[in-house]
């Protein structure tokens, strides 16, 4: 509960149920997500973990047949609003996917896209954003000479990173991420959760995993999703150590998953 | 499956050899560099740069008119009415347009011209051989975007991009060699048909002026010089057919370049 004293909540996600053509994929949930640090939600395949994720930023809405309702608000603003300006929403919530998927073009054309879209096109500023970006993700010093080649020739790891240098570009406030490091190696894995620990101090970062070795080492809160439900949610340590719910205790212990 | 490999370049090779010996004898570098002279149906003499002009005229016309229309069409189709009663509907008329004979195409661009009071001209023939290409065009794009998975749009949308830009950046760029096959395949069909430009761009021993001169068309002139009972005449209808040929073949291995390069930066 101190923990929860200490920061400010971010994302305060109100009664969200999402239906997927009649499925209901989340039920009632409610969960307050505090400010630059990292929440893990943790389950097993299929309990919605990524759909809870993907309602954050309303990209659920490019699926088909979805229908969602509830309230999500960020910063005052209830994202799930059809009058919000759902684009600047999105470009304040970064995604890194679960497999890497660059943009077809190039090394600084990838990262170069989000200032592009919203309105940067000073070379100079594009240049130095580019940069600063690459280097904060780790991964100037292996693109630097090679730029323009395209994004697809960079290995997965690397392409995972560019794909988080280009989140960070348009200056994001939240990043969501979807098990971003499932799809890697464990060297590559390594990295970006070492970026992603040290990212914390800026930004708000959302991190869906099904590992739950990775959840102990990154998180500062656990939401623990269960059949579209929300069966628990508080900070790391206690619901490692003293979960309160039985289901969360034999997810824990590894009985199921 | 090698046999019917060989069945199909065997095929391709013994065509060109075919044209290529009976119009040998009419082949000569004036066929490429002269207009002919003394009437497209009985002349011998002078060559058909009349008719090899004429056909670029009417298919860049065509293919720039029909490339204008079919992307952003394409585009429409794919992000903004993917699944929608409009695009399926669109979806199916294109398909029988494609399949709807080009000699239809020829006739109603003719109705047409003559409700407006338009005569046989380039002018005409470029917009009977757009209505050709488009169908084509479009679906062959369509068919490429329609390809293109959510994962690949995501991070697009994600980074707060609407759908135009999206469509524009994203789409098309992973589009590409699709957008040039599709290109390719109606300029392809385009070049070769005689039956839409018959009424509607007409024949000329010269090269046009103004887009509401006749104009003179590689396949009409294949068409004109066999049916002439004068061998000589008829054996530059084949040399013809040859240039024809060589140009299709040219435009082909082209655009695979063009492809290659174009592929690049898609992902895979």
């Amino acid at each position: 509960m101190k923990v929860e004293a200490l920061t400010k909540t971010h994302i305060s996600v109100q009664k969200l149920n999402v239906f997927y053509e009649g499925h209901h994929a989340l039920k009632d949930i409610t969960v307050d997500i505090p400010e630059k640090q990292i929440t893990c939600i943790i389950g097993p395949s299929g309990c919605g973990k990524t759909t809870l994720l993907k309602s954050l930023d309303r990209l659920i809405d490019l699926t088909d047949n979805v229908k969602v309702n509830g309230r999500v608000v960020f910063d005052g603003i209830d994202v799930l609003d059809k009058q919000v300006d759902i684009l600047d929403i999105r470009k304040r919530m970064g995604l890194i996917a679960q497999t890497p998927n660059p943009l077809p073009m190039s090394i600084y054309d990838n990262v170069a896209y989000g200032p592009r879209i919203h309105g940067t096109n000073n070379r100079k500023e594009l240049d130095q954003m580019v940069e600063r970006c690459l280097q904060v993700a780790s991964l100037w010093n292996e693109v630097k000479n090679r730029l323009t080649e395209p994004a697809s020739k960079l290995s997965a790891g690397q392409q995972q990173r560019l794909c988080l240098a280009r989140a960070l570009a348009v200056r994001p406030e939240v990043l969501l991420c979807d098990e971003p490091t499932s799809a890697l190696d464990p060297i590559s894995a390594g990295h970006i959760e070492r970026q992603l620990f040290a990212l914390k101090q800026d930004y708000t970062i959302v991190f869906v995993t099904h590992t739950l070795r990775q959840a102990r080492r990154l998180a500062d809160y656990v939401i623990f999703l269960y059949l579209g439900q929300l069966i628990e949610h508080g900070p790391t340590e206690s619901m490692f150590t003293q979960p309160s719910d039985p289901r969360t205790k034999a997810y824990i212990e590894g009985a199921f998953g | 499956m090698i046999l019917s490999a060989l069945g199909v370049l065997g095929s391709l090779v013994s065509v060109i050899i075919v044209v290529l010996v009976r119009g040998a004898p009419a082949l000569s570098v004036s066929m490429l560099t002269q207009t002919s002279t003394g009437g497209y149906y009985l002349g011998k003499e002078g060559g058909i740069l009349n008719a090899i002009v004429g056909s670029a005229y009417l298919v860049a016309g065509a293919t720039t008119i029909a490339f204008t229309i079919s992307l952003p069409t394409a585009l429409y189709l794919n992000e903004y009415a993917s699944r929608s009663k409009l695009a399926s509907f669109a979806r199916q008329s294109l398909d029988i347009l494609w399949s709807v004979p080009s000699i239809i195409y020829g006739v109603f661009g003719f109705t047409i011209m003559v409700y407006l009071g338009i005569r046989a001209s380039l002018l005409g023939g470029i917009m009977a051989l757009a209505l050709l290409e488009l169908p084509i065009m479009i679906r062959a794009m369509d068919e490429v975007m329609r390809m293109i998975p959510l994962k690949l749009k995501e991070p697009s949308y994600a980074l707060g991009a609407t759908k135009l830009e999206t469509a524009l950046n994203v789409i098309a760029r992973q589009a590409l060699p699709g957008v040039i096959m599709g290109m390719l395949l109606a300029v392809g069909r385009g070049i070769g048909d005689a039956a839409s430009v018959l009424f509607t761009a007409g024949y000329t021993d010269s090269i046009p002026r103004s887009l509401f001169d006749p104009v003179a068309s590689l396949p009409l002139a294949l068409f004109f010089q066999l049916g002439t009972p004068f061998p000589e005449v008829q054996e530059r209808a084949y040399a013809s057919g040859f240039i024809l040929l060589i140009i299709v073949l040219s435009l082909s291995v082209a655009s695979r370049l063009l492809t290659k390069k174009a592929t690049a930066y898609v992902i895979k």
